[in-house]
């Protein structure tokens, strides 16, 4: 069991990042569930969701042992790192989260800077891509291969063929 | 088999109700439902059917009313408050036989509470809701793929009883994605039955009544009274009680024959009911589950396969612990049945372990 929890501000596709991430994980063969934060969020508050992966069933969909915290803001890092269990890797976004911020010592952080990234694969709006390309590179939920086959597909299905978006999960997988 | 599709659950049941065979929603939006409208807002004319976003949830029901009596599958949906507005529609319905399905994907509190998981709606779901002396088929799913499967469900029983049938989904499982399979499209022709709400002036079973009476007046129009009688008419709404208590219980039993404490939920809370399961056998401790699938009938069969359980729990998002009067019913009353629930959240599997070991005691 795998257990992921995407965090950031409202309007930074971490609710997409989350869903993108389980259509992969479904597209390899195995359970996922993805449950989204909704209500009264704007553009600029919080949001999240949580995706689990498994080859079992899964019970619950709600998160208990989280593996993989992507933390898009501060206040992310400070809300859930906390359920983090000991070893897990937190993931940041290097340029909001400044490198002397308070963090577990018992767990792995990587910190990407995703929006640099972003802008130098010419695509602005594919922040969440590369770090999903990181998440690929750090741990063994996915390879960078299945994840880039997984967001070809996603996108492809929505009318969408954008070569950047790809450029952003590999450019990612280097971090 | 058919494609895997990520699919939100709200939207899965959507397609599901089109799937089989569905052509009339009327509704109003409310979170965390709103979902179904707006799928069904462009969906439903891609399939030649009627969408309707009604002025109020009033309107919503009454419209499924008017639809039902002329023989559509119709259906309409909403959550707590909304729900609550239904109630005259759905009492209505009961007293008109009509099929139609209706869905409360429940939040939580009362009155407007708040937009979050909530499982509050229990009581009004499983003893009526509205007035008088009725009460409806509650099936409760508890995965996307389940909100696909029971929707059918849902139709083909309104069918078979006449009466409406409810779904009581929750944010949670109308919330979340899971990878669904999708049945084919069913052909629903309508024509096949031979009731006047069908068949209209020419129906087999209504003679020369074609007009729709829901007031027990009508127990003195010599034409009805040629159908059913006046005297037994209760007997012929005690019998459709009695047929769907007997026949229609639906449940899940999660290692429950040698659980010597038996957790019963449904809905989200079962989902981590059954996690609760899963750690405390990891543990070494005999735990199992119940999981009701109908509300109401409430599936007191069940229980009976639970012979070792010394000890009932329900979880539950509510605080009342609604559930609790009909496991003591169940179980007769003869061992002790407790409560883990609070609201927003489904309660923690170790807290729920930790109160089921001290009710052991």
């Amino acid at each position: 069991m795998i257990e992921i929890r995407f965090a950031g501000f409202g309007g930074q596709g971490v609710l997409t990042t989350g869903m993108v991430c389980a259509t992969a994980g479904m597209d390899l063969g195995k359970n996922v569930t993805w449950y989204p934060s909704y209500g009264s969020q704007m553009r600029g508050g919080t949001a999240n969701c949580s995706v689990k992966f498994d080859d079992k069933a899964i019970a619950s969909p709600f998160l208990k042992n989280v593996d993989i915290l992507c933390a898009m803001n501060t206040p992310s890092v400070d809300s859930f790192q906390g359920e983090l269990k000991p070893g897990a890797v937190m993931f940041v976004d290097s340029g909001v989260v400044p490198e002397d911020y308070p963090v577990r010592d018992d767990i792995k952080v990587v910190r990407v800077p995703v929006n640099e990234i972003a802008h130098k694969a010419g695509n602005p709006r594919g922040a969440n891509l590369v770090m999903l390309g990181a998440m690929a590179a750090h741990t063994d939920i996915f390879t960078v291969d299945e994840i880039v086959k997984a967001v070809e597909k996603f996108f492809k299905k929505k009318g969408i063929d954008n070569p950047k978006n790809l450029e952003c999960l590999k450019l990612g997988a280097e971090c | 088999m058919a494609e895997r599709v990520l699919m939100k659950g709200n939207e899965a049941l959507a397609e599901a109700a089109l799937r089989a065979g569905c052509r009339f929603y009327s509704g109003y939006p409310i979170t965390p439902q709103t979902e179904i409208l707006e799928y069904l807002s462009t969906r439903m004319p891609e399939v030649g059917g009627f969408f309707i976003q009604a002025e109020s949830e009033l309107c919503g029901i009454n419209m499924v009313f008017g639809a039902a009596a002329t023989g559509a599958r119709a259906f309409t949906t909403s959550s707590g408050p909304g729900y609550s507005l239904k109630q005259e529609g759905i009492s209505y319905l009961a007293g008109s036989d009509l099929p139609a399905v209706i869905i409360d994907v429940m939040r939580i509190g009362s009155a407007l509470g708040d937009i979050f998981m909530g499982q509050g709606d229990y009581w009004q779901l499983t003893r009526g809701g509205g007035h008088g002396d009725y009460r409806t088929i509650v099936l409760a799913p508890n995965s996307v793929q389940e909100n696909v499967d029971i929707v059918q469900l849902a139709f083909d029983l309104a069918d078979k009883y006449l009466h409406p049938v409810i779904i009581a989904s929750d944010a949670g499982i109308g919330q979340m994605m899971e990878p669904v399979e999708l049945p084919d499209f069913v052909e629903e022709d309508r024509s096949k039955h031979d009731w006047w709400r069908a068949k209209g002036n020419t129906a087999g079973d209504a003679k020369n009544t074609h007009k729709i009476s829901n007031v027990y007046y009508k127990m003195w129009d010599p034409n009805f009274c040629e159908q059913i009688g006046y005297t037994d008419y209760p007997t012929y709404l005690k019998d459709k009680y009695k047929a769907i208590e007997e026949n229609e219980q639906r449940w899940e039993s999660y290692m429950t024959e040698d659980a010597e404490a038996v957790l019963v939920a449904y809905g989200s809370s079962s989902r981590v009911a059954k996690e609760t399961v899963n750690i405390a056998r990891a543990q070494g401790f005999k735990l199992g589950m119940i999981r009701p699938i109908t509300l109401w009938p409430f599936p007191v069969k069940a229980f009976e396969e639970a012979k070792a359980a010394k000890v009932f729990c329900t979880v539950e998002v509510n605080i009342l612990g609604q559930m609790k009067d009909d496991v003591e019913a169940a179980v007769k009353h003869r061992v002790p049945v407790g409560f883990v629930g609070d609201f927003f959240e489904v309660p923690d599997s170790d807290r729920i372990i930790e109160y089921v070991k001290e009710m052991l005691k």
